[in-house]
């Protein structure tokens, strides 16, 4: 061994750990320091009014959204570009919206800024958490024309954000479920398919606790917006009568669409975009909406606190409002788009078209996954809506399932 | 001045550690005792009922981690020594190859790694199922998502670090002492066991220590391969983290597990007969 070595891996002596504590010790007697909260008063309006009078265009702005919700050719970001001037940088940083929310929250905790001009984030219980604590800045609708043109009536009255004060919409989803047609020989139409004993240890459930929790109580005949702690404890002895009678195989993240599509499961909680595009692939999985009820859910475009160019994050968020412009997002990501006028876009469209490609608009114009219908809409729920407090019952309730 | 000399140039390491070890460690020692919530803000209350409740609560994860890091590192032990045994006396001018290819998979991330391996095993999978096409296997056989399939997953992840100090540690053995050892008429199965083996425990205790205590931690193994009731207790500490914010809940059960296994090393050190742990560590 030679020297070096032996000086990096010389043996420390009992009295250089008794050291190393004590400095430890004197250490802990230092740091008694707190987490700070932040809960934030609701702005006020002329408050509001100053900070976007302040503000100005830079001509440059930075989009945090999840993958695969971009055309590759980034061309509705292209466009904008070209009509305002405006520098773009797009990253695909978001994943998960507890993830993103867990690495945000200390950095924005420590007032410094997340290096993003617009995050896109699910209606639930991290976005509610943004709000309340002062995370995302207030809109200024006057600098929103397209959106108050353009947008669906339903996407401007949303519970978890209402008068849209501080979020829109990117694009909706339904939570639903989804089989593989090869190993599934049946036609499935109900949630009761998920507790079906015959599909012991082939059922994929989703490890999030409010999506579990929302099918859990629609079993129950319980809408989840509307829920109360004792709906919850229900749902989730029927979840964990699910569980340990074997039925459940595992509780998924996004990686139930692999599982479903090669049959480690025969079917699975679902998001409809994701079968959506399997399917279009040529993959044999289909997406159902229960008879007894789905969830919608929303991602939403905010610009978070701090943000170095707030003027450019607005017109570019009021930008994608443009129908073409929707029309080509949606084109591409296959979930429920904001924007109702899409739905003709598309159809004029699917017109022109020629062979496969025709064959794909039109699939996706008759969709109603993608263009639901007053009758799909009556059939999708909402989240449970829950305060701090109420989280503290509602997670344990359900990640005591997910994670035994 | 001279004397001051070697600690001066100490200081950076010692910064190091102060900065990257102490001050973190102190900090969260500080927040297992906290409490409150994300919204409001959680302050320090002492509250040392924080590591009850959490041990309370997550008794089975963290029995269970140790469980599966026990036998993984058990695995690993069995499959790694003769490996180890065989790259260092067999190995020959290739030596270093074996070892470059034993690093090869290496290469590449942990995740992608372990998510390969739900490709190779899915059920109907290449490897599943084609046993399955031949009759070799009961349609409904499977792997992923089973306990197996977790232990497999930390022993595959983790084996380079017990091959690679017991690999150092018998790599150093004189094979004149072999020699030796058998011109005084010992057996091969005697040369090894009173001679080899006794030589190369440093390097098993390395090996043990090197993986026992990242594979009883991991969380990465029980998300992607394992089942329903495989959570290990860094899935837990994740999930408190990240998703409830529950900080103080996180680092009391962060302390808790770091604490189980100190124990668990000094105790292993002391039935292995190890003078001094971090010396045979460092050896």
């Amino acid at each position: 061994m030679n020297p070096l070595m032996r000086g990096m891996t010389q043996p420390r002596t009992r009295r250089d750990v008794f050291r190393l504590a004590g400095f430890s010790a004197a250490g802990l007697a230092l740091a008694a320091c707190g987490v700070q909260g932040q809960k934030a008063a609701p702005p006020k309006a002329d408050a509001v009014a100053d900070y976007w009078a302040k503000q100005r265009k830079n001509g440059k702005v930075v989009f945090a959204n999840w993958p695969e919700y971009m055309p590759e050719d980034k061309g509705p970001l292209e466009k904008f570009k070209q009509d305002t001037g405006i520098a773009y940088e797009y990253k695909e940083v978001i994943q998960e919206n507890a993830e993103f929310f867990g690495k945000a929250d200390p950095v924005l905790r420590a007032g410094q800024p997340l290096g993003y001009d617009i995050v896109v984030m699910t209606n639930g219980i991290q976005l509610q958490h943004m709000i309340e604590l002062g995370y995302a800045v207030p809109l200024d609708h006057a600098k929103l024309p397209n959106f108050q043109a353009n947008a669906g009536q339903k996407y401007k009255e949303r519970a978890y954000d209402p008068g849209n004060k501080y979020t829109v919409p990117y694009t909706s989803g339904v939570t639903g479920i989804a089989y593989n047609t090869e190993l599934v020989k049946e036609e499935i139409t109900s949630i009761e398919s998920l507790f079906d004993p015959k599909y012991k240890g082939k059922v994929g459930m989703m490890a999030d606790a409010q999506e579990i929790a929302n099918f859990g109580m629609i079993a129950l005949g319980v809408d989840p917006e509307k829920s109360s702690e004792a709906d919850w404890r229900k749902a989730g002895e029927k979840l964990k009568a699910q569980r340990d009678a074997g039925i459940v195989r595992k509780y998924y993240d996004q990686s139930y669409i692999d599982a479903v599509a090669k049959g480690d499961v025969y079917l699975t909680m679902a998001w409809s975009g994701d079968v959506f595009q399997r399917q279009l692939a040529g993959e044999p999985v289909k997406f159902v909406v229960p008879a007894e009820g789905g969830t919608i859910w929303t991602d939403n475009m905010l610009i978070p606190k701090g943000a170095a160019n707030p003027v450019d994050a607005l017109m570019l968020m009021d930008y994608l409002y443009q129908p073409a412009i929707a029309a080509e997002l949606d084109e591409y990501i296959q979930y429920v788009t904001p924007v109702p006028a899409v739905q003709d876009l598309l159809r004029e469209k699917a017109k022109t078209a020629k062979g496969e490609d025709k064959k794909a608009l039109e699939d996706m114009v008759d969709s109603p996954l993608m263009f639901p219908s007053e009758s799909d809409y009556a059939k999708l729920r909402n989240y449970t809506p829950l305060t701090t407090q109420q989280e503290q019952v509602f997670n344990p309730i359900f990640q005591s399932i997910t994670q035994a | 001045m001279r004397r001051l000399t070697p600690y001066l140039l100490a200081l950076p390491s010692w910064m190091w550690l102060a900065i990257f070890l102490v001050v973190p460690m102190v900090a969260m020692a500080s927040v297992s005792l906290q409490t409150g919530n994300a919204i409001d803000g959680y302050a320090m209350t002492f509250s040392f009922s924080n590591y009850g409740d959490a041990i309370g609560r997550y008794s089975t994860q963290l029995l269970r981690s140790l469980l599966y890091g026990g036998l993984a590192t058990l695995a690993m032990l069995v499959i790694g020594y003769p490996v180890a045994y065989w790259i260092a006396f067999k190995g020959g001018t290739r030596k270093s190859m074996y070892l470059f290819l034993l690093l090869l998979p290496f290469f590449v991330s942990f995740v992608l790694r372990t998510i390969s391996w739900n490709f190779l095993l899915s059920d109907n999978g290449i490897l599943l199922g084609t046993l399955k096409g031949w009759g070799l296997l009961p349609a409904d056989f499977h792997v992923l998502a089973t306990t197996f399939a977790v232990i497999g997953g930390l022993t595959y992840n983790f084996l380079p670090f017990m091959i690679l100090p017991i690999y150092v540690a018998l790599e150093r053995v004189d094979p004149r002492v072999v020699e030796a050892a058998q011109d005084l008429y010992a057996t091969r199965a005697a040369a090894f066991r009173r001679v080899v083996l006794p030589l190369s425990l440093p390097g098993v205790f390395a090996g043990v220590l090197m993986t026992f205590v990242p594979a009883t931690a991991d969380p990465i193994n029980a998300a992607i391969l394992g089942g329903t009731s495989n959570t290990m207790i860094g899935n837990i500490i994740q999930t408190e983290y990240l998703t409830n914010l529950d900080y103080p809940t996180a680092s009391a059960l962060s302390f808790t597990l770091m604490a189980v296994l100190l124990v668990g090393i000094f105790v292993y050190a002391r039935a292995l007969g190890t003078e001094n742990v971090l010396e045979a560590a460092a050896r």
